[in-house]
């Protein structure tokens, strides 16, 4: 008999006599069949998705318990992993949408019978003031909803009750999809006009604490540092009533202490482990184990421009050849990812990204291509990672050190704590060679090169800048998929990447979650954040 | 020494703590805003531009200078506002009331465990040199100065809940269907007792034990070191030779005598202990999900959390001056002579 099997039957047999002195303990104690506990290394800092400092754990909670207009559909992996489908959208909150004749806007028609947690109707209005709100607040939000050209309130109206506008500045394959991600969440905007004032006209200092959406699940507690509970909202319209009534998310910081609560049983999903956790929980076969490869994602090493050597196209070839990847890959990814070196050609023939690029480990050729470039003795160079992700990249920079040292580049180890990563890395794109990763959101090739191969964009580390590729992405972001432009030019800006190459890829890495076997339904997302509604335990 | 004297005493002590209260505020403020990171930077988000992370520097106050923003947290700290934590989103001053109980029963019940193992077994140790207790007080010693802390956390972890399964899993200070009794004190066994809920006591003394326990292995070895010491250096002297010569009782001798002298050097250690045992919370509070303010301090600096880590060295600071007014306090009762001289 389990521990808690004990406390339950004792408790039962202790019966209705002691229930007042027990009335503080029940609430959570029914039902650990229709309960799902996933602990976590770090929990939201926010109930408000749009606020300024809101961390990435909090994403969640705008998937769970918001809705959006629209969602995404599901597809399965060769591996058994479902994830998220980037190709469809699918009604969430809107039942339907059009498109304008002159496809100059876009017209959603919401579901009537939507309500919100406080079960008033959710109406256009709301739409419009959750739209105005993402694109005036400014910061991540505001980044994230020009993604999809949607820039100021004048391009959203509210027709009817259940009728909403979208006009377009541009078109853009973009603003469709950009509906689905957590960020244009549907606030009850009813509700929370009560709660704005003069200095805080879209009720920040109020959403921030107390969620105001009508998703899937109602936020029943949250205890900042400590847990978030989730309770099934039983009157939800806009998908399939989640098969869990209830969501306990707490979080362990020690990753040891996760997976032994994961391998006793006392949690049932565990998220957050290192690579090496995963692989070994996977091997045991005692839980389930699923991994999907993070979409438009890559661990890399980034050159900077700005460094000299680095500015000759040779040596970054050199450099691309004396990387040991294979070992990289087994050392740093515990094998959990797809391997992104040993391309067939150096002409790209697919549009997919991320994929593999034509470099393999070769010393021999690196040392040639060294020379050719006039750095036959080899150079100094500081090696930088983030502490924050030592897990992989303190053993993929030691690898590469070796590697460099084959040819005779000389490098040293840099560790930079996480707080101060961002700065020296993206800020101030101070670092010479470091090891970087990242991920867009909306997964097209053209989206990566936006962000992490045009001058000046945040994520492009180093400072590389080509005309070229400047222009294509510029004309390429706006196009459809299936415009006859698209392909070319996504086939041209890889080709550059592989030749010119700036930035380095050893393998793109697997979102991994680890469950107990009665658990189904997980997804995996874009935003690396557990989507509750479809997870169920099977009994 | 009267009462007066004791009031004049403390009176002294409090006062003397205000310039160092006063250094504290300044070095945290200067050390916090001497961090590496750019907080600005780091919680504008993934997808930040120049402008989302000039709007986070100004929304934190970061665009001002220096002597700007000294003198606003000062006048800020005056009203009692330590400022709001940008990592969890909560004024600090309530991140602080709410975990520091969290911290203060576990380190508490620490102290407590290890006082009652370390004393007497220092003072066995002390009569009886050389015997197999005297051993044994020497090996716990080496064990608890050697062993880091995280160390010990995980491996009990492992043995007592991963293998043999004898306490709960190590999450917190409640088991997860449990839920808080009605904050009174924020000390969980304190507050289910309140109302009489033995049930939600012994789930809290349940999650308790492990990291207590870890912890007071932790600080055992100092007690256990200092009792022993003290106890030998008293027992060696001439009062209590003259009073074995006088026929007392040895339990007199032992008690009256000995340990009352040797009570002081042992008081002294335990005020020092108990400030290491607040910084070796961080780790344990780790280890075990405990929802303290050592964690929470320790993901603070991660981030750059300027308030919420000067908020945290302040409460801190002015915890230790407290301890050390308790320990000054104590001495006079122990030892009338003390304060005397000063």
């Amino acid at each position: 008999m389990k521990r808690r099997d004990f406390l339950k039957s004792s408790g039962l047999l202790m019966g209705a006599g002691v229930l007042p002195m027990l009335k503080n303990v029940p609430a959570y104690a029914a039902g650990r069949d229709d309960t799902i506990v996933v602990v976590l290394a770090n929990g939201p800092n926010s109930m408000d998705i749009h606020r300024k400092g809101t961390n990435r754990p909090s994403y969640a909670i705008a998937v769970n318990l918001y809705d959006r207009l629209v969602g995404y559909g599901s597809k399965t992996l060769a591996n058994g992993t479902t994830m998220y489908d980037f190709e469809t959208i699918e009604p969430e909150l809107a039942e339907s949408w059009t498109l304008a004749p002159d496809g100059m806007s876009v017209t959603f028609k919401l579901r009537p019978d939507a309500t919100f947690h406080d079960g008033s109707p959710v109406t256009a209005e709301d739409v419009k003031w959750s739209f105005d709100r993402a694109v005036s607040v400014g910061g991540f939000p505001t980044v994230q909803m020009k993604a999809g050209s949607l820039l100021k309130p004048e391009q959203f109206t509210a027709v009817d009750a259940q009728t909403f506008k979208i006009d377009f500045i541009e078109k853009s394959k973009l603003t469709i999809p950009d509906l689905g991600v957590p960020v244009p969440i549907i606030i009850n905007s009813k509700e929370a006009r009560k709660h704005a004032t003069a200095d805080d006209p879209w009720a920040a200092e109020y959403l921030h604490r107390t969620p105001l959406g009508g998703g899937a699940f109602k936020l029943e507690r949250w205890d900042p540092g400590q847990q978030v509970v989730y309770t099934r909202f039983d009157e939800w319209k806009s998908g399939p009533l989640p098969g869990a009534k209830r969501v306990i998310i707490r979080e362990v910081p020690s990753a040891s202490t996760r997976r032994a609560l994961l391998e006793k049983g006392d949690a049932d999903v565990s998220l957050d482990l290192p690579a090496k956790d995963f692989r070994e929980l996977a091997d045991s076969g005692k839980v389930s184990v699923q991994g999907a490869p993070i979409e438009n994602s890559m661990s890399a090493l980034g050159l900077n421009m700005n460094f000299e050597p680095f500015q000759k196209k040779l040596v970054r070839q050199a450099v691309a050849y004396s990387i040991p990847y294979d070992d990289i890959f087994e050392a740093a990814a515990f094998g959990r990812g797809v391997k992104m070196n040993g391309g067939a050609s150096f002409k790209p023939t697919s549009t997919e990204w991320p994929q593999p690029f034509p470099y393999d480990t070769d010393y021999d050729k690196a040392k040639e291509l060294l020379a050719e470039a006039g750095y036959k003795d080899g150079f100094e160079v500081p090696l930088s990672f983030n502490l924050g992700l030592a897990d992989w990249s303190e053993p993929a920079a030691l690898l590469v050190q070796e590697g460099l040292a084959k040819v005779g580049i000389k490098s040293t180890l840099d560790k930079i704590p996480g707080a101060n990563w961002r700065t020296k890395a993206l800020v101030e794109k101070s670092l010479p060679l470091h090891l970087k990763n990242f991920g867009g959101w909306l997964n097209y090739a053209d989206y990566y090169f936006f962000w992490v191969y045009q001058h000046g964009h945040l994520f492009n580390s180093m400072n590389y800048k080509n005309d070229e590729v400047e222009a294509l992405v510029n004309s390429t972001l706006k196009l459809e998929v299936g415009d006859p432009a698209y392909k070319p030019n996504v086939l041209r800006m890889i080709e550059i990447a592989f030749d010119e190459v700036p930035l380095i890829p050893f393998y793109q890495p697997f979102l991994d979650v680890a469950t107990q076997k009665n658990v189904a339904g997980y997804e995996y997302w874009f935003h690396r954040q557990l989507d509750a509604r479809a997870l169920a335990k099977k009994s | 020494m009267g009462g007066t004297g004791r009031l004049i005493l403390i009176g002294r002590r409090l006062l003397q703590a205000v310039p160092s209260l006063i250094g504290i505020v300044i070095v945290t403020f200067v050390l916090t805003r001497a961090l590496p990171g750019d907080p600005a930077a780091y919680f504008a988000g993934p997808a930040a531009d120049e402008k989302s992370i000039a709007e986070i520097r100004a929304a934190l106050g970061l665009d001002r200078s220096l002597p700007e923003q000294f003198w606003g947290y000062v006048i800020d700290l005056a009203q009692g506002d330590l400022g709001v934590s940008i990592s969890t989103g909560r004024p600090v001053v309530e991140e602080i009331f709410e975990r520091l109980p969290a911290s203060l029963e576990l380190t508490l019940t620490a102290l407590v465990l290890a006082i009652a193992i370390a004393l007497p077994l220092g003072i066995l140790a002390a009569t009886r040199p050389n015997s197999w207790i005297d051993h044994l007080c020497r090996v716990v010693v080496t064990a608890g100065v050697s062993l880091p802390v995280f160390f010990t956390g995980l491996f009990f972890v492992y043995v007592f809940y991963f293998v043999v399964d004898v306490v709960p899993s190590p999450i917190g200070r409640l088991d997860i269907f449990s839920l808080a009794p009605p904050r009174v004190t924020g000390f969980y066994l304190i507050d289910s007792l309140l109302i009489g809920d033995f049930e939600t006591f012994g789930a809290a003394l349940a999650q308790l034990a492990l990291p207590a326990i870890t912890m007071s292995m932790f600080v055992l070895a100092p007690l256990a070191r200092m009792t022993r010491g003290s106890m030998l250096q008293v027992l060696g002297s001439e009062f209590i030779r003259t009073a074995n010569a006088n026929g007392l009782e040895r339990r007199t001798i032992l008690y009256t005598y000995a340990f009352r002298n040797a009570l002081l050097p042992i008081l002294t250690t335990l005020g020092m202990v108990f400030s290491f045992m607040l910084g070796a919370n961080v780790l344990v509070e780790k280890v075990f999900a405990w929802p303290g303010i050592g964690s929470f301090a320790v993901n603070a600096l991660v981030v750059s959390d300027f308030a919420a880590v000067q908020g945290f060295v302040l409460s801190m600071a002015v915890l230790f001056v407290m301890l050390n007014l308790a320990i000054d306090i104590l001495y006079t009762l122990i030892d009338p002579r003390v304060g005397i001289e000063g």
